[in-house]
């Protein structure tokens, strides 16, 4: 196998632990919000949107260097 | 997005020489149609030396739609509300309210949804009519390893080139939005701040521990002007990086097994599309948010927010 193959692999898949590990907590506790006080669900969705927009940035960043190594 | 004839995955991979991006496909028979996810967006005709690809096309058709809906439904208003105008009537009063939750102020929100509103409704129609079935209509064409098919639909979204500048209009709308709303002074004092150097002369008698906190002002207005080029990386990728790996994804699982394993896949790239032009415009309307509060009247907003909470 090419190592460029591999490197992209190696780098878009450790690149999106920490995102996913991110996305998992932000869902979680929004979660547990809401089942806390349910009537601020339509308060605490547009913030755990941005949160999570946040962290999955970082995933994105991944992608483009997996897209640009050569 | 589909594969006509073509049983093989597609690979992208990038070549080394140059920036463009190749796909490395097997050995084709001469009879076969190919088609490769790529990453930049196919040319497809050309207006004189203007080349026109099919995700500038795409975006041609959407502004085209938007422009004629828009049209269609502002001849025909009325006082009485019936029909389409009812439901775009709830449309416009959800993200009205959606937008006062972000910004805390009505007076915000009615200068910055029309924009907001209309980069939502780009961002989602482009996302949309990627994953609609009109992928089959495409040109063949000779390539290098033989027939090509080229798509004449894909989404503005899925070429850096579509969501780069939108990335650009936000932020940079935002800060043409701060210094209308706050003064060229105060916007340029958040990015070079000039009033933290000068407190250094006026304030150092009063107080000397200025000689501490203006620099480090200074900079941190620096690292602010930074980020408003990651604000644009990240809103470009964000969305150029979904949407393409959505097709690439449902080209993949078309390819293992068609029909039956890309339907529950499409129907994620449906929700994708919908979180991701909601994320894109939301983003937009916090930059424009932030532009638009003064830091040294914090505290006078935070009445008038006060007030604006209890009126409701």
């Amino acid at each position: 196998m090419e190592i460029a193959t591999l490197s992209k692999a190696i780098a878009i898949g450790l690149g999106s632990i920490a995102p996913a590990l991110a996305i998992g907590m932000i869902g979680s506790k929004a979660m547990e919000a809401i089942g806390r006080n349910p009537e601020a669900s339509g308060k605490i969705f547009v913030p755990m949107l941005l949160a999570s927009a946040f962290a999955e940035a970082i995933a994105i960043y991944a992608l483009v260097i997996a897209f640009s190594i050569k | 997005m589909n594969t006509e004839n073509t049983t093989e995955l597609n690979t992208v991979t990038t070549n080394s020489s140059t920036q463009e991006t190749t796909v490395t496909v097997p050995e084709y028979k001469t009879e076969e149609i190919s088609h490769e996810s790529t990453l930049y967006a196919e040319p497809i005709f050309h207006i004189g030396d203007f080349t026109v690809t099919n995700s500038l096309f795409t975006s041609w058709i959407v502004v085209f739609l938007l422009v004629i809906f828009s049209l269609v439904i502002k001849l025909k208003l009325k006082k009485i509300p019936k029909g389409i105008q009812n439901l775009f009537e709830i449309v416009i009063e959800g993200g009205l309210s959606l937008c006062d939750q972000v910004t805390n102020s009505r007076k915000i929100t009615n200068k910055a949804f029309p924009i907001v509103m209309s980069v939502f409704l780009i961002v989602l129609l482009n996302n949309w009519i990627g994953i609609l079935p009109f992928g089959g209509f495409g040109l063949i064409e000779m390539g290098e390893t033989g027939k090509m098919f080229i798509p004449l639909i894909r989404s503005g979204t899925a070429d850096i080139n579509g969501t780069l500048p939108l990335a650009i209009l936000s932020v940079l709308g935002a800060n043409l939005f701060g210094i209308l709303s706050i003064g060229l002074w105060k916007t340029i004092n958040k990015y070079v701040n000039l009033k933290a150097l000068g407190g250094l002369f006026t304030k150092i008698r009063k107080d000397p521990t200025v000689l501490m906190t203006a620099p480090i002002m200074f900079a941190v207005g620096l690292i602010e002007f930074i980020g408003e080029f990651a604000k644009i990386a990240s809103l470009s990728f964000r969305l150029f990086g979904n949407v393409f790996a959505g097709e690439v994804l449902l080209a993949s699982m078309g390819a293992i097994l068609a029909y039956a394993l890309p339907t529950p896949f499409i129907l994620l790239e449906v929700f994708v599309g919908m979180i991701q032009a909601f994320i894109f415009a939301i983003l937009t309307l916090v930059y424009y948010t932030i532009a638009s509060l003064d830091h040294d009247e914090e505290e006078g907003h935070g009445d008038e927010e006060g007030k604006l909470k209890g009126a409701h």
